[in-house]
């Protein structure tokens, strides 16, 4: 029992030993002694180590271990910093309030270029005009109060008016208050117009025009260009009977453009491809060949014949007798189209005809036509 | 500078294998190194893997050569083999050709090698057959192109 009883207690006072050994060192894992202070700027989570790198230099080489023990130190620090912050919670987790940045970080983007002139930036600016400073309030002779120069319950309101003096010329029997609100809409679309036309130089973009054509003119020479193009290639034809103008040259690079592999593809896909290439065509040399020398072959069979045949009828001629060469003219036929593959089939195998080969072919074939 | 297409490729292939015929897959398939065409400004070089990477930061227009020229593409898309191809393609040689001095310089001049000029030949070569013709050395040599085909300013060269 003693010796059970000892070792029992030895082992206790091991444990509580190890514990306080732990919590020892947890203390001093959480505690970290620098020289200089860090600066902290909690808002951007930044920690600034202003101390000598002494370890560093004197770690040689292999500075890992060094460079670890440092980050560890300074995350410390860091972290024992946010632990003083003022915390919240936030669906079961908690939050430490982070204040306001101090360092300020530098653009992230570079600085935006200056906007083009709109049209009557420009005009204004040719003609010298500068903006005349308006009062806000006008005397308004209707309602006899001081009213707003332009929008809700304005001074002079068009709409308002109940009665609209037909002017001299016009039709009789047409609708001024229609009239006015057509006008006031095209003034409307008519602004639109110019202000997405502004944001389109500004960004130098191409509006979506309708055909290409704009309402109002002021096109570019590119733009009238290519929407010349469009309306010459939208016929039927494709184009293909649109007759140019006597001096129009035509347009150049209207072709697809080509696209070829990237230059550093895959090597092993360009190699495999090769290969693949260069097995089919290594397949298909004999029989190449061999259409090649049956059709030549055909050809001098045909030229011999018709020879010959000019030869039977001239001697037929002489003679009198036409059958000779009707009855030859039966007989070949049949022979020509089987004997004449199998003949040439066994023969011509690779590369191009041996030498004297073509002589042998002859006599071969003239054989076989015999029998 | 950009690799061949599969027509460009195939038109590649088929004269070259007039000379060298199936060993074109040793010239393919390298065993010590990824090798590859490429085609900059009609002309086909046959660089490593390395070096194309490295030609590959010199602007177009400054680049003049990479790796190995083998020939170039002509107007109307034919591929006419370069003197630099010889290296490559003299020891992959099917059938070969070894001529006497004396041919030697007739050859070298353009003139055509007569009977009374050949040394040796491998056997089996069939008529038009494409050859590698060698000096009794053992030196490739190569036929210049005929007089009509030069250019007129001076005589083509690879580099330029």
């Amino acid at each position: 029992m003693s010796p059970g009883g000892a070792m029992e207690g030895q082992s206790v006072e091991e444990l509580l030993a190890k514990a306080e050994r732990d919590e020892a060192e947890k203390l001093q894992r959480i505690t970290v002694h620098k020289e200089l202070e860090l600066e902290f700027d909690l808002g951007n989570l930044l920690a600034s180590d202003r101390n000598p790198p002494t370890g560093l230099r004197r770690a040689g080489p292999t500075p890992e271990a060094e460079l670890q023990a440092l980050a560890r130190d300074n995350t410390q620090l860091l972290i024992n910093q946010l632990w003083q912050l003022p915390t919240e919670r936030v669906e079961e987790a908690l939050v430490a309030r982070l204040p306001e940045p101090t360092t300020r970080l530098p653009r992230e983007k570079p600085v935006p270029r200056p906007r083009p002139l709109t049209r009557w930036q420009q005009f204004a600016r040719l003609k010298g005009i500068r903006p005349k400073k308006k009062t806000n309030l006008v005397w308004d002779e209707v309602s006899g109060q001081w009213r707003r120069r332009w929008g809700y319950q304005r001074a002079r309101d068009d709409t308002k008016e109940w009665l609209i003096e037909v002017p001299g010329g016009a039709d009789p029997l047409e609708d001024q208050f229609a009239k006015r609100i057509q006008a006031k809409k095209e003034r409307v679309a008519k602004n639109e117009l110019n202000r997405l036309r502004n944001l389109a130089r500004a960004h130098k973009m191409q509006l979506p025009s309708a055909a290409g054509m704009h309402p109002t003119g002021h096109q570019s020479k590119e733009e009238l260009g290519r929407a010349m193009q469009v309306a010459k290639v939208s016929t039927a034809s494709v184009g293909r009977f649109q007759e140019r103008l006597p001096k129009e040259k035509a347009p150049r690079g209207s072709g697809k453009k080509r696209k070829f592999q990237p230059l550093f593809g895959d090597f092993a896909a360009e190699k495999k491809s090769q290969l693949e290439l260069l097995r089919v065509m290594k397949s298909k040399k004999p029989q190449l060949d061999v259409t090649r020398a049956t059709n030549k072959q055909m050809r001098e069979e045909d030229q011999e014949e018709a020879a010959k045949r000019r030869k039977m009828s001239q001697k037929g001629k002489r003679k009198g007798g036409r059958q000779g060469p009707g009855g030859k003219r039966k007989g070949v036929p049949p022979s020509r189209g089987g004997k004449r593959k199998a003949g040439l089939g066994g023969k011509m195998n690779s590369g191009p005809l041996p030498y004297g080969g073509k002589r042998k072919g002859g006599q071969h074939q003239g054989g076989k036509r015999r029998k | 500078m950009r690799p061949l297409t599969e027509e460009e490729t195939r038109v590649m292939f088929e004269k070259i294998a007039k000379y060298i015929g199936e060993n074109l897959q040793l010239l393919v398939d390298r065993p010590d190194g990824t090798y590859c065409f490429r085609l900059h400004n009609d002309r086909v070089y046959y660089v490593s893997e390395k070096i194309l990477k490295l030609a590959a930061n010199i602007s177009g227009d400054k680049l003049v050569s990479l790796g190995t020229c083998f020939g170039k593409f002509t107007k109307t898309h034919k591929f006419r083999l370069h003197i630099t191809a010889l290296d490559y393609l003299a020891p992959y040689a099917k059938y070969k050709v070894w001529i006497k001095p004396g041919a030697e310089q007739s050859f070298l001049y353009g003139n055509h090698v007569l009977k009374s000029g050949l040394g040796r030949i491998t056997e089996n070569t069939c008529q038009y057959q494409g050859v590698v013709v060698y000096s009794m050395a053992d030196v490739p040599l190569m036929h210049p192109p005929p007089r009509s085909r030069l250019p007129r300013e001076s005589a083509e060269t690879v580099e330029r």
